[in-house]
């Protein structure tokens, strides 16, 4: 029997256990060990961030839903791998530490014969100071109890609207290296939504602030997509939207220090600038969570493991090459460790290869290019493909059997843009494949027929059915393994 | 009083961009169309899904 360890618990790390549990679970241990008590369906928190939705509809007890299976399911964090065992064993493990309330403080070693890290991020407040709802003077929607605190500062800021007074509200990205533009994209519009139906969206000015080189980079490079009888970049239907409405926007810019209503931002060319608000969620930069790792002497190789930010090698090519030089190729395929081949990393967790937008930075040298997005939909098709793997090598297989490039997989992205059944909108965006592949599409780098970009109720629609269908899945109920990832 | 009329501001950041027209904005909440298009985008999310995986 065989024992496949889970770090993580999110979209990467439940989608592994589930498809494991269901696979592998009734002949092998599958261990989660997961710091979170509750599940989270994250791309739903930008409804919470605007009091549209519960903390209670977009979480669910962990716990709860591993009893229904053969998981068994542990509250601690990891802090440390040990991929060659002990001086006195041959058998990897992972050192953790219980974060379950009844064992809070106390440490474990978990052996392994296969581990998947699929940590996610650590949200990396600390990279900007003031930035963040811990120690800061903004908000976040990175998880469900930052985005009911998101909320609540909203619901004041309208209050005083109401009261007469002049607001300004700014959204964006908190740093220079910061991913996930698009779930800020979302929070903007939703926020604009909300204002207009409080009756206070002529009392507010709405900016956008961001680390893209253009409006619709996304981490991704900007897309390109048929309309109107031309290929146009995403950039043009971007800005459209913010005009229609009467959103302003900074890009280029790398948010260097927040105070209080006052935030202090460098641009492209290297001039440093200061925007006031009453109301700001800027999300944090990500970086790895902080694992150790230690050889058979005890002997300290992150280094070796990990990349300087962090995140977990993987079967990518990381040789540092010039932009005009990356290919599709430089990406992961079954995100196998290089020396460690019982080791995966999905999701954020794993060290992409370099950027998919171009390196920029400022006059002063300061990087200001948004990181790789691989949350989502990519998180999920990674963790299904490693999954596969690990069940045919228990059974068998010298190597992994299934891969999922970013490189030749698609995603799908919908952004509420305001919610009502017969009058909301979304923004749905479909990319295919995310990291462009000049190779094969050499024009564009993507596929223009899968690669798509429209405003209208269906999207609206979709978010809301994603948001039921998802959870219903994560929960593990009836056909669950039917619905698609 | 009669508010008197100015000219629009140009070289403005929100003077470029392209605006929908009332077709457009019309288009984007019509339940008929916006029934083909729920179709029509599942159709797409399916083939880029089924593409995704190897």
């Amino acid at each position: 029997m065989s024992r496949v360890v889970i770090l993580g618990a999110g979209i990467a790390g439940h989608t592994a256990a589930r498809y494991l549990n269901k696979w592998i679970g009734n002949r092998h241990e599958i261990i989660v060990v997961s710091p979170n008590a509750k599940w989270n369906w994250i791309p739903s928190n930008i409804w919470v961030g605007v009091g549209q939705m519960t903390e209670e509809e977009v979480t669910f007890d962990l716990a709860e839903v591993y009893k229904k299976t053969k998981v068994k399911f542990l509250q601690a964090k990891g802090l440390s791998i040990n991929p060659q065992g002990s001086a006195g064993s041959d058998k990897p493990f992972i050192s953790i530490e219980y974060t379950l309330p009844a064992k809070a403080g106390e440490q474990e070693n978990i052996e392994y014969d296969y581990l998947i890290n699929a940590t996610g991020p650590k949200l990396n407040f600390a990279a900007t100071e003031g930035l963040g709802p811990d120690h800061g003077f903004t908000v976040s929607v990175c998880t469900a109890g930052h985005a009911l605190e998101a909320n609540k500062k909203l619901q004041a800021t309208i209050e005083r609207m109401r009261a007469g007074e002049h607001c300004t509200v700014v959204i964006g990205t908190g740093h220079g290296m910061c991913t996930c533009q698009g779930a800020a994209f979302e929070y903007i519009y939703n926020v604009d939504h909300i204002l207009r139906e409080a009756g206070v969206r002529d009392m507010a000015r709405i900016v956008w602030l961001s680390n893209e080189y253009e409006l619709g980079d996304f981490g991704m490079g900007g897309v390109h997509i048929k309309r109107g009888g031309y290929v146009t970049n995403g950039k043009t239907f971007a800005e459209s939207l913010m005009v229609e409405r009467g959103i302003e926007w900074i890009t280029r810019a790398h948010v260097k220090k927040v105070e209080a209503g006052k935030i202090h931002y460098e641009t492209m060319d290297g001039a440093f600038h200061e925007q006031e608000f009453d109301f700001s969620m800027l999300i944090p930069p990500f970086a790895g969570v902080g694992l150790k790792a230690f050889d058979k002497a005890g002997e300290d190789i992150t280094a070796q493991v990990f990349a300087p930010n962090g995140f977990m090698k993987v079967d990518a090519d990381y040789t540092p090459r010039p932009y005009a030089e990356w290919s599709a190729k430089d990406w992961p395929r079954t995100y196998q460790t290089p020396a460690y081949k019982n080791i995966f990393a999905v999701g954020i967790a794993f060290a992409p290869p370099h950027l998919i937008s171009k390196p920029m930075q400022s006059a002063n040298g300061t990087p200001i290019n948004p990181t790789p997005p691989r949350t989502g939909m990519p998180s999920a098709t990674m963790a299904k493909a490693v999954a596969m793997s690990i069940r045919d090598m228990v059974n068998g297989s010298e190597k992994p059997t299934h891969s999922a490039s970013m490189a030749e997989m698609g995603a799908a992205c919908v952004a509420s843009t305001g919610s009502h059944v017969f009058k909301g909108t979304a923004a749905t965006m479909t990319v295919f494949p995310v990291v462009p592949d000049f190779e094969k599409y050499p024009e564009h780098g993507r596929d223009l027929e899968l690669t798509t970009g429209e405003i209208g109720l269906a999207g609206h629609w979709m978010k809301y059915i994603l948001h039921h269908t998802f959870i219903y899945q994560a929960k593990l109920k009836p056909g669950w393994s039917v619905l698609p990832d | 009083m009669a508010v008197k009329v100015t000219n629009k501001e140009p070289y403005q950041q929100a003077y470029y961009p392209p605006a929908p027209t009332g077709f457009t904005r019309y288009m984007r909440t019509s339940l008929i169309w916006q029934g083909i298009r729920f179709i029509v985008i599942n159709l797409k999310m399916l083939k880029l899904m089924s593409k995704s995986h190897h």
